[in-house]
């Protein structure tokens, strides 16, 4: 009993202190890798609720994708997050308003929730006992849910050529590589043998030849 | 766990998956084969929409629901897919000169017409919210896509990110309020939500609202509006002329299932908000057309008025309503891809010209063209006998049958305050000094405007086929 306990507190406590350190440290690369810490304790969190197919997606889609995004993005634009801040405290009492209010909400919510017995606490579908919540999801996924899978892909699709359409561009002047030409080449295509007479050189359409 | 098979029939999606899986086919040979495969491209994807069509109309009978009644197609739905596929074959064939431009050679333009048709195919069928956002996406996706088709235009690519990020905006609308509706009916089904509803109570009317919200949005009625003139004005016309076709009819298709048979338990609460909306694009799409000078613009205008005709049928919330609504959708169709082909024809020196002046003295430079697009004019301001008349009768006599006398007088007002804009450029054509021939009309273009132009025309001769499809087709709502 204590064990479990025990772990809880250890993800919940490293997830709050490493979200804390996401906006506090001035390196925004440390920022990244203090927001991989948070999902990695989270989805340690989920794995002691017994959903352990959220954590390991947690783990697939925001560390392995979404977190490395961020830093290729942190790496390649050329943010300067010191401007960003420069704000911070002249909008902090406008800040800590709105924090105000959505705290007071969350609470009257909460509030009510625990107070109001004609409230359904949780709307959840039956649970299928005996089956790991993995199984389970992958027994209704592709049959129950079969229409809305598919279109999800086909959503998908539609996300893929939209960004082909109009985005990708052939430049004329950029050199593709094509295998089957590369291995049809032959020495007499690639080399010409010259004369070339001493003190001259070759000529500007020698040279042209060249480049090609 | 035992899968049961018996709500999993696949028959009834037969058509969908032909477009899906042929659509994909079509992407492999353009991918495979290069730009220069666009004309074949364009040709067999409007082959696949006719197929696709077809099978539609193979259907057996009656009421089919699959997918655990995510998927429902009734003669309500299939009348609508028609008109939808249709309106997107169409939009295909005018497409062709705008395609054939070497620089604008992109396959996926066919492509991405196809699977957003497959997306309205999806939300026109939609029984439950998830089918309904998913279709709804689908199709958003792909329009928002091909407005921005003409990439090295700052005003195509300008009206792609506006319809993108405003598009955003009202699928979170959509999806709060569905959450809401499950959140306080505990289903996702319309079936579902229809037995749960009986009473308005605050949670459900607030879901409903921005449900309603996400869908005005789509089908461009005030007061979510605000992204038409521009997006219509930036996109290049063909696709101009497809946000003002198919994807209305599969948004208004949606509205009307959602709200009729979702929510029959409340319809005093969703009637408020429809007749408000109804009036209110009805107002604006009139006044705000006034003024303008660029003809993409005015339609943009007009599709908003016309919008607010066909919702105030189906505020009436009766069987007639839901009747006036599709047979306005199916004659609004014509019509405006009539009107856009007049437009697309306009062109001078191969130069496409746009303003209002432009089309002065047409009917001494051209006086075929002139005449057609005069017969739309008066069509589309509703006056008889065209077909625009009979559209607008039908969707009256709904509201008026269910006692809503104001709403159908504004009606007629408005419709009197938006026949100014329309016969403006009537007197523009006819009566002011030519500005110059117009280059010969393609003969792809003059197909499409003789067969949309002589529907409005001749439709007072025959209207039973349509009449009573719509009839048909909205009984099977209620």
């Amino acid at each position: 009993m204590i064990l479990p306990a025990l772990f809880f507190y250890l993800f919940a406590g490293v997830c709050v202190a490493s979200a804390v350190m996401v906006i506090v440290s001035r390196n925004p690369v440390h920022s990244v890798l203090y927001l991989i810490l948070a999902f990695v304790n989270a989805s340690g969190l989920f794995v002691l609720m017994g959903a352990e197919f959220l954590a390991m997606i947690l783990i697939v889609v925001y560390v392995g994708a979404v977190a490395v995004l961020f830093l290729f993005v942190i790496m390649m634009l050329d943010v300067d997050f010191l401007e960003l801040r420069e704000g911070f405290i002249e909008y902090l009492p406008v800040g800590l308003v709105i924090g105000g209010i959505f705290l007071f909400e969350l609470l009257l919510t909460v509030g009510f929730w625990v107070i109001n017995p004609g409230v359904t606490k949780t709307i959840t579908a039956a649970i299928p006992a005996n089956v790991p919540n993995t199984e389970a999801l992958g027994l209704v996924l592709y049959t129950k849910y079969i229409h809305y899978f598919q279109l999800a892909g086909m959503v998908l699709l539609v996300a893929m050529i939209g960004a082909i359409v109009l985005t990708l561009r052939h430049k004329a002047s950029v050199k593709r590589q094509d295998i089957n030409v590369q291995n049809a080449r032959t020495p007499e295509m690639a080399m010409a043998m010259r004369k070339v007479a001493s003190g001259q050189g070759l000529s500007d359409a020698d040279a042209a030849e060249w480049v090609k | 766990m035992s899968f049961e098979t018996a709500g999993y029939q696949l028959a009834p999606v037969v058509p969908e998956l032909v477009l899906a899986v042929g659509s994909m086919a079509l992407l492999m040979l353009g991918a495979y084969r290069g730009q220069g495969t666009t004309k074949a491209v364009t040709t067999l994807a409007v082959l696949l929409l006719v197929a696709t069509g077809v099978l539609e109309l193979w259907l057996p009978a009656g009421k089919l629901v699959t997918f655990g009644g995510s998927f429902i197609v009734d003669d309500f739905a299939r009348f609508l897919k028609v008109l939808a596929l249709i309106g997107s074959g169409v939009t295909l064939v005018i497409s062709t000169e705008f395609l054939a431009d070497p620089s604008r050679r992109i396959f996926e333009y066919a492509i991405l017409v196809l699977l957003s048709t497959l997306g309205m195919m999806v939300l026109i069928s939609a029984g439950d919210l998830i089918s309904l956002y998913l279709g709804l996406e689908l199709m958003s996706l792909a329009l928002y896509v091909v407005a921005a088709s003409n990439r090295d235009n700052a005003k195509s690519t300008e009206a792609g990110l506006k319809y993108f990020v405003l598009g955003a905006l009202s699928s979170g609308m959509l999806l709060y309020g569905s959450s809401l509706i499950y959140g306080f009916t505990g289903t996702i089904s319309f079936a579902g939500i229809a037995a749960s509803a009986k009473t308005a109570n605050v949670g459900l009317v607030f879901g409903l609202v921005f449900l309603l919200a996400g869908l005005c949005f789509k089908v461009s009625a005030v007061p979510f509006h605000m992204w038409t003139p521009d997006v219509y004005e930036g996109a290049p016309t063909p696709v101009t002329a497809f946000f003002a076709s198919a994807p209305k009819v599969a948004a208004l298709a949606v509205f009307t299932r959602a709200t009729l048979t979702a929510f029959p338990g409340i319809l005093g609460e969703w009637q408020q908000i429809l007749v408000f909306v109804a009036i209110a694009s009805m107002l604006l799409g009139a006044f705000a057309g006034i003024g303008q000078t660029n003809i993409k613009r005015l339609m943009g205008y007009s599709s908003i008025g016309h919008m607010g005709f066909a919702l105030l049928g189906l505020a009436a919330g009766t069987p007639e309503g839901a009747q006036g609504v599709l047979v306005y959708i199916a004659i609004y169709v014509a019509m405006t891809l009539g009107a856009f082909v007049v437009i697309l024809a306009m062109k001078r020196n191969g130069v496409s010209v746009e303003n209002i002046s432009d089309f002065a003295g047409l009917s001494r430079t051209n006086p075929l063209l002139a005449f057609f697009f005069m017969m739309l004019l008066f069509s589309l301001a509703g006056a008889p006998p065209l077909a625009g008349f009979f559209a607008k009768w039908y969707v009256f006599v709904a509201a008026v049958k269910a006692n809503m006398f104001t709403l159908a007088v504004i009606g007629v007002l408005s419709s009197v305050v938006g026949a100014y804009y329309y016969l403006a450029i009537v007197k523009t054509m006819y009566f002011d000094e030519p500005a110059g021939r117009v280059d010969p009309v393609r003969v792809e273009l003059r197909t499409v405007l003789a067969i949309t132009g002589l529907f409005n025309i001749f439709f007072f001769a025959y209207p039973a086929p349509l009449v009573s499809m719509a009839s048909a087709a909205a009984k099977s709502l209620f």
